[in-house]
């Protein structure tokens, strides 16, 4: 009988523990499909960051970019904007989907997004533009 | 006897409460882990070093 006991606690404690270690872990963002994605906007990253610099490109509310002033674009790049503005939104968009579905709960994806689009803010260079209520608001 | 079944019935009990404690937890959305994995990819795509908020731009050293 003493052993049904210890055995029983043993579980107990077990299953407790694990609820512990499950509300402070960290999300997983190390499966191949979000690296994947994370390597692929590090590359178009060094195509972005000029236009974020110049103000062309700005970070918006839902955790995307959008194109905010297309003179502010050199003329050889105006062509090409508009298709990197949307991969790097495809992107985007997979990745909050992912991680949400990759930690077991795709109903997450929102506010990964939104968890996302305050950190991009935060984390932007300044002089960078990003959208408030009011609309693009200089860093 | 009595005693020690009673303490089972205990152990049981203690068994079912623990299982909606793991489920209660994982359904809240997780915040503070999910703010920390937004800046651990933010980091790696923008090329910033971990905690940095203004990138690039490195500060004139004082004199």
């Amino acid at each position: 009988m003493n052993k049904f006991i210890s055995i029983f606690s043993l579980i107990c404690i077990t299953l407790l523990s694990s609820s512990w270690v499950n509300a402070a872990a960290d999300l997983e963002v190390n499966t191949p499909a979000i690296s994947a994605i994370k390597n692929s906007m590090q590359a178009r990253h060094a195509q972005l960051n000029p236009h974020y610099n110049s103000g062309a490109v700005g970070l918006t509310a839902d955790g995307l970019i959008a194109v905010r002033d297309t003179t502010a674009v050199p003329l050889k790049d105006r062509g090409g904007i508009n298709s990197l503005v949307a991969a790097e939104n495809g992107d985007r968009n997979a990745l909050y989907k992912e991680i949400a579905a990759g930690n077991g709960h795709p109903e997450w994806a929102g506010e990964i997004r939104s968890t996302f689009a305050s950190r991009w803010v935060d984390k932007a260079q300044s002089g960078w533009y990003y959208q408030s209520a009011g609309g693009w608001v200089k860093k | 006897m009595k005693k020690i079944s009673s303490l089972k019935v205990l152990s049981i009990a203690a068994f079912i409460v623990c299982i909606p404690a793991c489920v209660t937890i994982n359904i809240y959305f997780p915040a503070a882990a999910a703010e920390k994995a937004a800046d651990k990819i933010i980091d790696d795509v923008w090329q910033l070093k971990p905690g940095e908020t203004a990138p690039v731009k490195p500060s004139e050293p004082a004199k």
